[in-house]
C-alpha cells in the first residue's frame, strides 16, 4: 500500500516521519500523477485557506475530492480535519473542503495561538494509554452526524465537551497534532485499522 | 499531564504549520484580504512597510492596537505584528491583543542597544532575525519560536538574504563535521551556548523553523530562497510596492510551493507587471541597513 501526504504546504515532513517510524514509506504529493499513484493519503496540518488555494492552483483538488467519495482511507490533522468536513464555520467567506465526513467543524474554536496549548486526551479506541496531543489554533466539531464515530472529545473554553477525534469509515481527522510528537498512535491505528 | 499553553512545543510547533509558505506584511484590511485570497499562511500587520519607514524615515514603533484589531477581524489566517527590538511593553501590548506571532524587529527602531526580549517570560511565540548561525542561537537561548534570515528589508534586493541564508547553512554544516571537543570552541568563538551548537551539530539543522526575509520580490526570489534551506518566506514590500500585488502575491505562494519546478515558477512569473522599484543594498550607507540591527 502506498500512502501520500499532500505536501502543498504545512508540517508534511513531520507527517512522513510519522509514516517512517511505523515502518511505512510515505510520500510527497503535489500532482495529479502523483495522486493517481497512491491507496491512501493524510492531510497535515497547516493553513487550511492556503492549502485549499493550492490544491486549486495544482490541480488536485476535484481529483482528492472525487478519491475521498470514491473510498481513499485518509487522514488530516487540523487543517486536514477543516479539509475533511462536510461543513465549516468561522470560515473564510466561500472557503471550501474536500469534504467526506459528516461533520460541522468550527476553525480556531479553541482560540488563538496564545489559547493553543497541549494536554494528554483519551481516546479508547485509538490507544490504551492517553495519547499527548498538541492543539495549535485548533478547531473542534461542533455536529457529528449518525454514521460518525467520536473517538475523542475535549473541553472547550465554553465549559462543553466537544469532538477532537472522529472517524466515518475509510476517513479519520484530528484536531489536534500527534506528528509533531513522538506517539505515532494515531498514525499507527490509521494504518492498520481505517487503511486495511 | 493536565493542560498547558505556552510551551516549548506549542510555541515551535505553531512555526511548524506555517512552512512552505509565504506570510505578507500588510498596512490595512484590504490588503490583508488581498493576502489572505491569494493563499499567506499568515499577514504582519504593520503600519508602514519596511520600504516607506526607510523613505520617510524617523522612529517606527509598534502600530495601532485599532490597525491591528481591524486585520484580526478581517482575516481568518494568524496576525503577526511586529515590537522593537528589546522593547518588552509593546511585546506585553501585543500579547494582550491576541496577535499569533510577534517578531522582535530591526525594521523597527530598536529600543535596547544590548539586550533583547526575554521571549521565555510570554505565551505566544516569537520570530527573530538573524544573519549568523551565533545570533540565531542567541535568539533561541532567549526563547524564539522561529529565525528568519534578515536579508536587507524594504530594498526588494535579495542579495543579503542570499549571503545570511548561505551563512547560517554553511555554519550548520561545519559544525555538523566537527569533533565533540571542537564544539566548545566554536560555541566561543560564534558566541552561542554550547548545549545548542551541540544540538545543532547532532541534527544538522536548526531546532525552531528558519523562514527568510528582507528584499524578496520575485516569485524566483521565493523559489531561489526555498532552495537554499528556507521553511517559508517573508516578503514585506515586494508586494504591496509592485504594480500587480494580488497576481504577484498568488505568483509568490505558488512559486514557494513548487519551488524545484522551473516550469511552475517561469509561468508565475509571466506578466506581473512591474516589481517594486528597489535599492542596491551596497549604495546604502551603513547607518540605514536594518541587517546591522541586532546583537
Amino acid at each position: 500500500m502506498q500512502v501520500g501526504v499532500l505536501a502543498l504546504q504545512g508540517d508534511f515532513r513531520e507527517h512522513l516521519n510519522a509514516l517512517a517510524q511505523c515502518g511505512v514509506q510515505g510520500v510527497e504529493i503535489r500532482t495529479p500523477a502523483e495522486l493517481d499513484k497512491i491507496d491512501a493519503l493524510i492531510i497535515p496540518g497547516g493553513e487550511s485557506t492556503t492549502i485549499v488555494s493550492l490544491a486549486k492552483t495544482f490541480d488536485v483538488f476535484e481529483q482528492i475530492k472525487k478519491r475521498i467519495a470514491d473510498g481513499m482511507p485518509t487522514y488530516g490533522s487540523c487543517a486536514g480535519m477543516i479539509m475533511l468536513a462536510d461543513h465549516i464555520v468561522a470560515a473564510k467567506d466561500g472557503q471550501e473542503t474536500f469534504g467526506g465526513i459528516d461533520i460541522t467543524v468550527r476553525r480556531n474554536a479553541f482560540g488563538r495561538q496564545v489559547d493553543s496549548f497541549e494536554s494528554d486526551i483519551s481516546a479508547p479506541a485509538i490507544s490504551k494509554s492517553p495519547i499527548h496531543a498538541i492543539f495549535i489554533r485548533a478547531p473542534w466539531v461542533e455536529k457529528v452526524g449518525k454514521s460518525v464515530e467520536v473517538l475523542a472529545s475535549y473541553e472547550g473554553s465554553d465549559g462543553a465537551s466537544h469532538p477532537v477525534a472522529v472517524r466515518q469509515g475509510h476517513l479519520l481527522a484530528t484536531a489536534f497534532h500527534p506528528e509533531i510528537t513522538d506517539d505515532f498512535s494515531v498514525h499507527r491505528y490509521f494504518l492498520e485499522k481505517v487503511c486495511s | 499531564m493536565a493542560q498547558e499553553s505556552g510551551t516549548s512545543r506549542v510555541k515551535r510547533g505553531m512555526a511548524e504549520m506555517l512552512k512552505g509558505g509565504v506570510i505578507m506584511d500588510v498596512v490595512n484590511v484590504e490588503q490583508a484580504k488581498i493576502a489572505e485570497d491569494a493563499g499567506a499562511v499568515a499577514v504582519m500587520a504593520l503600519e508602514r512597510v519596511p520600504a516607506d519607514i526607510r523613505a520617510q524615515g524617523g522612529v517606527a514603533r509598534m502600530s495601532d492596537p485599532d490597525m491591528i484589531a481591524a486585520i484580526q477581524a478581517a482575516v481568518s489566517i494568524p496576525v503577526m505584528a511586529k515590537a522593537r527590538i528589546g522593547h518588552f511593553v509593546e511585546a506585553q501590548v501585543l500579547q494582550s491583543l491576541g496577535v499569533d506571532f510577534i517578531d522582535e524587529s530591526e525594521v523597527l527602531t530598536p529600543t535596547d542597544y544590548a539586550n533583547h526580549i526575554n521571549k521565555w517570560n510570554f505565551t505566544i511565540p516569537f520570530v527573530c532575525g538573524a544573519t549568523n548561525l551565533g545570533e540565531a542561537l542567541r535568539r533561541i537561548n532567549e526563547g524564539a519560536a522561529m529565525i528568519r534570515s534578515k536579508g536587507e528589508a524594504g530594498t526588494g534586493d535579495v542579495s543579503n538574504a542570499m549571503t545570511h541564508m548561505r551563512q547560517i547553512g554553511g555554519e550548520i554544516r561545519r559544525l555538523t563535521s566537527m569533533r565533540e571537543d571542537e564544539l566548545y570552541v566554536a560555541a566561543k568563538e560564534m558566541q552561542a551556548p554550547f548545549d545548542l551548537v551541540k544540538e545543532v551539530a547532532a541534527n544538522g539543522k536548526l531546532p525552531v523553523v528558519l523562514f527568510t526575509a528582507g528584499g524578496i520580490a520575485t516569485p524566483a526570489d521565493a523559489a531561489l530562497m526555498m532552495q537554499m534551506g528556507a521553511d517559508g518566506v517573508f516578503i514585506g514590500s515586494g508586494i504591496f510596492k509592485s504594480g500587480d500585488p494580488k497576481r504577484r502575491a498568488e505568483a509568490c505562494v505558488k512559486a514557494t510551493t513548487a519551488f524545484t519546478d522551473a516550469k511552475v515558477i517561469a509561468d508565475a512569473s509571466r506578466g506581473l507587471g512591474e516589481a517594486m522599484v528597489g535599492i542596491n543594498v551596497a549604495d546604502l550607507p551603513a547607518p540605514h541597513r536594518l541587517s546591522e540591527r541586532g546583537w
